[in-house]
């Protein structure tokens, strides 16, 4: 470690640096990212000053359960902490709760907080993540119509969710997170309807088979799934009690939906304010660089709010998930202890509806072959997505075994092609023993995905 | 209470106590022990919380529930006869001892 030190150092002369001649880090955002990024550091021994800027004044937390267990009511709160109450203080964490990072002079190398507290920094990291994209349509901003994205928003739509009465409640958008919403809507004994404007629910980031399953899942369990529809105008309510509440969604056709509730669920927006008023690089996420280093390199970007370079694509991309947060957050913390090198993790994600499983391994969008393996019927099956007859990604839906071991292949290369995945009686967990020997490294396969594909 | 012993790969281990009710997954990322990622929160999701569970144990554990059987499939390192899920490992006093070896790698 002490050569890493000296690096660290060396790069940082004229910037804060502190007793143990580390630079003094500074993390914003105190998400799956930021939190990840200061364990990190301590756990590789990293000796300097570290101080993590939480707007939200709740203890750190997953955001994950929110749309399930949590809302559900099978995970407390106490469930949903990234680390417990002592846990920062007895790392030397300095974490400030409450507080906002309103401005970065990167002239003098500090973090200005709307407190009017200033944190000098020598490395600072931007782990601002997203926020849910509003509706743009009239009657958006009326009562009950709600986004989610932190733990004060899922305590109010728990509240509203559980306080006796059946709702009528409309999802607009069927992503993970509006399709997530849903289920636990439909869960909790309310009646629901699903809208979504493209042809298929999670057409962005799933195959059609997949796409498949899981909306007859949700028509199975009685909630309506209206495709290829928009809303158009949300209504207040007609009666004297409640004009600023909605209570109808208008949808393109003009069929009417009764709404006590409606929860929107298309996209999120990254969180780039402060770099783009620092003049750092920025579009659709701060733009990083392999080493997810901003276009100023005392200053990384990681998780949610960050544009990077994915060699599993060949292009920038822009990805919501906790396996993005947490791994980026690793490879930022020992970037700055002066293990450089490029972020390069394959992507994974999953979601949880009702009781699937589904579990998405690498970047499918772009593949010109799809199989499917497995028992569809049975709502156990995995579709291997190919292009230009290389594996890019697999899609699981109640079979983790195919999923970790997919993450497994398409991380090391693999030469499975779709013949043999097509072939009768295919299993994947033989094929991976079969191959003693490891295939030779290949570089990911290129192809297309332009947009924030977890959504 | 159970005192927990993590085993490094470099020869070194960290001893904590893990309050129930917790996890052994639980009890790792509470005391900043690195070998232990768990992106997926303990939701049996990710194996990225894969430990060996010590060849000498005798501590009853709980039996492996099929998911946790499937994901252990494709973590990072090989799976062995020993392999568990310490997300799927609750702490009581009956485990009061355990020791527990970290793989190589999480992911
Ligand atoms: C309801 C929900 C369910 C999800 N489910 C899954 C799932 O099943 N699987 C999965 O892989 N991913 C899931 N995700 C996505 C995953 O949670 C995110 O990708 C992940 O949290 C990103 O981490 P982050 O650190 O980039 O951002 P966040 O976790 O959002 O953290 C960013 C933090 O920065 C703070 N902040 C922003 N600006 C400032 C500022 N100027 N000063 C101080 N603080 C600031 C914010 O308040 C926030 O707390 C889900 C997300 C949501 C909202
Ligand atoms: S924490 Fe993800 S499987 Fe245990």
């Amino acid at each position: 470690m002490a050569g890493a030190r000296e690096g660290t150092a060396r790069s940082t002369a004229g910037r804060t640096a502190g007793e143990h001649g580390a630079p003094d880090v500074v993390v914003v955002g105190a998400g799956q990212g930021g939190v990840e990024t200061v364990a990190a550091l301590r756990a590789r021994g990293f000796p300097g000053r570290i101080t993590l800027v939480a707007e939200e004044t709740a203890l750190p937390y997953q955001r994950p359960p929110l749309s399930k267990g949590y809302l559900l009511g099978t995970v407390d709160r106490a469930g949903l902490e990234l680390r417990p109450d002592d846990f920062f203080s007895a790392l030397d964490i300095d974490l400030v709760r409450g507080d906002r990072a309103a401005g970065i002079d990167r002239d003098r190398g500090a973090v200005e907080l709307d407190s009017g507290r200033e944190l000098p920094y020598g490395r600072l990291v931007l782990a601002t993540g997203s926020r849910p994209r509003r509706l743009p349509v009239a009657g958006a901003d009326l009562e009950g119509v709600r986004t989610l994205r932190s733990l004060a928003g899922a305590d109010e739509l728990r509240g509203r969710l559980t306080d006796g009465r059946e709702l009528d409640v409309v999802v607009v958008g069927a992503g993970f997170l509006g399709l997530e919403l849903a289920a636990t809507a439909r869960t909790l004994g309310h009646r629901v309807t699903v809208v979504e404007a493209s042809a298929r629910v999670m057409s962005r980031v799933v195959t059609e088979a997949v796409s498949e399953h899981v909306a007859a899942e949700h028509r199975g369990q009685g909630v309506r799934v209206l495709t290829r529809r928009e809303v158009v105008a949300l209504h207040g309510g007609t009666g004297p009690e409640d004009p600023g509440h909605v209570r109808v969604v208008e949808l393109d056709g003009g069929e009417r939906l009764a709404a006590d509730l409606v929860v929107v669920g298309i996209g999120a927006l990254p969180n780039v304010e402060l770099a783009t008023a620092a003049g750092l690089l920025v579009g659709d996420g701060v733009i990083v660089d392999p080493r997810l280093r901003t276009s100023d390199p005392d200053v990384y970007a990681v998780g949610d709010c960050a544009r990077f370079p994915s060699p599993w694509t060949g292009r920038h991309v822009r990805l919501e998930s906790v396996q993005n947060a947490s791994d980026q957050a690793r490879r930022v913390a020992a970037d700055i202890l002066g293990e450089t090198g490029p972020y390069t993790a394959l992507p994974w994600f999953w979601s949880e509806q009702y009781g699937l499983r589904l579990q998405m391994a690498g970047l499918t969008a772009g593949h010109d072959e799809a199989v499917v393996a497995g028992d569809p019927d049975a709502g156990r099956f995995s579709v291997f997505c190919f292009r230009a007859g290389r594996l890019t990604g697999v899609e699981s839906v109640n079979r983790p075994a195919d999923h970790g071991i997919s993450r497994r292949l398409l991380a090391s290369g693999t030469d499975l092609t779709p013949r043999d995945v097509a072939r009768p009686g295919f299993d994947l967990r033989a094929h991976a023993q079969q191959r003693s020997a490891p295939p030779a490294q290949q570089a990911p396969a290129a192809q297309h995905a332009e947009r924030p594909v977890h959504a | 209470m159970a005192k927990i012993t993590y085993k490094h790969p470099n020869g070194t281990e960290t001893i904590v106590d893990v309050a129930a009710p917790n996890t052994v997954m639980r009890g790792a990322k509470t005391n900043n022990i690195d070998g232990i990622e768990a992106q997926c929160g303990g939701s049996a999701q990710c194996g990225t919380c894969h430990v060996y569970v010590d060849e000498a144990n005798t501590l009853p554990l709980p039996e492996m529930h099929e998911s946790e059987d499937e994901v252990l499939y494709g973590t990072a390192c090989p799976r062995r006869d020993n392999s568990r899920l310490s997300c799927q490992l609750p702490v009581s006093e009956e485990i009061d001892g355990l020791v527990v070896h970290l793989p190589e790698a999480q992911s």
